[in-house]
């Protein structure tokens, strides 16, 4: 009999343990194009996660964290969506994160509002995105953030007469509306503008129509890729000489990849952004050493640093709601946190739920031999100038 | 001083000249052979990223990669012909255009394999680079080297396929292949040499095109849009015809994004339309 009593009770005991262990996961659904033309992308933000992980453990409040991946493809909102209803309803996920691409986080914004789901957008940076899913945040920037930041810039600092040129689609339209409104906001002026078909080769006729009117400055935005370099040999060949005419852009014209493109014809060319390599501080020398050391010695760029906040935002509200994971809890406790990232102090936005942080203005120049963006001004508690203007 | 329109005129060239390296291949295989290679552009982005790897990895002259692009991509492409292609050459068109779009999306999968999807930069002599002023005018001297290699290449094709015994053995065999068997002629060795010319032009126009338009494993469906308006307007199998219509189709792009940006790129399928209606068989067909 007492036998018996043991053994049942020993059963039950099981029995309760086994459910119990389930819970002490946390699963994090990650959506990201893993193959196909952003491949490289997804790579790297893939990259930030695992370091932090790597940096921070894999077990927050108690629970360990699980990663789930799901590979989007390309920008396809019917699968981003379909992935994460399946990442919900089949693997039993508390978390969505990743999405590089505007289309695929306003798809699976849907579902997160629907099933009241945390989701941490890491990259897509149109500006409305987080106002689809009241459990959504961002870590990475909006392109107004930076494109409205460089047109106070450039009217603040003797750039007053402008000229656009922007890929004709949505994030195009963005930057350039942000741009030119705070570039007249701050006293400045737009001279013309050109919107350029998105699938171009060619730049030479754009530019030689933007020299011909002989602006200050010209501001660019592109998508990366192969049309930074495009545009940058087009500049040169065109004799524009940025010590005259002044070209400004967000930080995509000149990321690492695109540097080695442009060579020397990116000299002097002025950009906002969130994040470079370069970037002085304790943390980002750690942080750029360890990925280094991960990574076959290349630098982190901006898919990383938004991979690795987004992980951090991901630990911290856990660490807060003593790893309760319902959507609600996971939010509230995201809404308001304050930290020190790679890129330098954040915030998120406790009534947007959208990043706050410093916008740096930096220049190409030649360090060492090296074309190096180098940080020489920057704005402090940037908001999503489009969302403020909302309310 | 010389007003806008002759840099408008001298780009649109230049960038015409562009796309007729890269279409010219396909005017002969598709033209002369009859076959539709939807591939053609894989070819072209093999022989940019041959010159690519020769000068990242051996730290080779960007001058003396382009023969050995036009060589390498020549060699595969004969290997392809021999092992998948002369099965298809009686084949209907749905046949081989399926076969080909396989091809070219194998292509795709395996650049970014080897290469990743990012851009492969190269960087040219500095010589070429910027450009010269010529009254008033910038003339991107990248641009003008193009325009040579472009009529060189044509007078050399044009040479080849018109007043040598090879090219009237080409015209032969694809006007009458029984005939031709008959006279003597090894037709099988001969549309392997076509082929083989026509994909090695299209690795040096890959190769070529690098400086302007940049590379990514994407280069193989990019561009074959552009190739097929080419080789459409120009009429099938006309070298001159080609030219014609890379002018025509280079000009009216560059013209129509520095007038009238708000059409911008939309203005070349515009022209293709006129064209087309006007002479169904393109401007210097014969079909």
């Amino acid at each position: 009999m007492k036998t018996m009593l043991y053994a049942s009770a020993a059963t039950i005991a099981v029995a309760l343990m086994a459910p119990a262990h389930a819970q002490d996961t946390v699963k994090i659904g990650v959506i990201l194009p893993y193959s196909g033309q952003f491949a490289d992308g997804a790579k790297q933000m893939d990259a930030g996660i695992k370091l932090y992980m790597k940096m921070n453990g894999d077990t927050v409040a108690g629970k360990k964290i699980e990663i789930i991946r799901k590979d989007v493809a390309g920008p396809q909102p019917p699968v981003a969506k379909r992935l994460a209803q399946e990442l919900i309803v089949r693997d039993n996920v508390d978390i969505l994160a990743g999405f590089l691409l505007t289309p695929n986080a306003m798809a699976a914004s849907d579902v997160s509002a629907e099933a009241k789901k945390f989701m941490v957008i890491m990259n897509a940076a149109t500006s409305i995105i987080t106002t689809k899913s009241n459990y959504s945040v961002r870590t990475s920037h909006t392109l107004p953030q930076v494109s409205a930041t460089m047109g106070t810039w450039a009217a603040k600092n003797g750039v007053k007469k402008s000229y656009t040129m922007v890929s004709d689609y949505g994030p195009g339209h963005d930057a350039e509306t942000s741009f030119q409104a705070a570039l007249k906001a701050a006293g400045g002026e737009t001279v013309g503008s050109v919107r350029m078909a998105v699938a171009n080769p060619d730049f030479s006729a754009y530019v030689q129509r933007a020299k011909d009117l002989g602006p200050e400055s010209i501001f660019v935005f592109i998508p990366g890729g192969a049309q930074p370099a495009a545009i940058g040999k087009a500049f040169a060949e065109r004799g524009i000489d940025s010590s005259k005419t002044k070209i400004l852009g967000t930080g995509e014209l000149t990321d690492d990849s695109a540097l080695a493109n442009m060579g020397d014809t990116a000299l002097g060319v002025i950009t906002a952004w969130t994040y470079d390599h370069n970037h002085k501080s304790a943390l980002n020398e750690k942080f750029v050493a360890e990925y280094r050391k991960d990574n076959n010695g290349e630098n982190p760029n901006f898919f990383v640093a938004g991979g690795y906040d987004g992980m951090h935002v991901i630990y911290e509200a856990l660490k807060k709601t003593g790893g309760k994971t319902d959507g609600e809890a996971l939010v509230n406790a995201a809404k308001g946190l304050k930290w020190e990232a790679p890129r330098g102090p954040m915030m998120i936005d406790p009534e947007t739920r959208d990043i706050v942080q410093t916008i740096y203005i930096r220049k190409v120049e030649k360090v060492g031999g090296k074309l190096v963006n180098v940080e020489f001004d920057k704005v402090e508690n940037v908001k999503d100038p489009v969302k403020a203007a909302m309310k | 001083m010389l007003p806008p329109v002759f840099g408008v005129l001298f780009d649109g060239i230049a960038y015409g000249m562009l796309l007729f390296l890269l279409s010219v291949g396909m005017s002969v295989t598709l033209g002369l052979m009859n076959f539709v290679n939807l591939a053609h552009c894989a070819f072209a982005m093999l022989g940019a990223y041959v010159t690519v790897m020769l000068m990242k990895d051996f730290h080779w002259n960007f001058f003396a990669t382009l023969p050995v692009s036009f060589l390498v991509t020549a060699l595969v492409s004969v290997v392809i012909e021999r092992t998948l292609y002369r099965r298809l050459y009686r084949a209907t068109d749905l046949d081989q255009v399926l076969l080909t779009i396989g091809l070219a999306f194998i292509s795709v999968a395996v650049a970014a394999w080897f290469f990743g999807t990012t851009q492969q930069p190269i960087s040219v002599p500095g010589y070429m680079r910027g450009s010269i002023n010529v009254l008033g005018l910038n003339i991107g001297i990248y641009r003008l080297f193009l325009v040579a290699v472009g009529i060189v290449v044509t007078i050399l094709l044009v040479m080849t396929l018109e007043h040598t015994r090879f090219g009237a053995q080409v015209r032969a065999a694809v006007d009458n292949q029984r005939m031709a068997r008959g006279l003597g002629i090894d037709v099988d060795r001969t549309f392997a040499v076509t082929f083989a010319l026509g994909s090695g032009l299209a690795g040096l126009g890959g190769a070529l095109a690098i400086e302007i338009v940049g590379l990514d494993p994407h280069f193989a469906f990019v561009y074959l849009v552009y190739v097929l308006i080419i080789v459409s307007v120009g009429g099938l199998g006309s070298i001159a015809g080609s030219f014609a219509a890379a002018c025509l189709i280079g000009i009216s792009d560059i013209a129509g994004k520095y007038y009238v940006p708000e059409l911008g790129a939309f203005l070349i399928y515009l022209v293709m339309v006129a064209v087309l209606m006007w002479k169904p068989a393109g401007l210097f067909g014969k079909r």
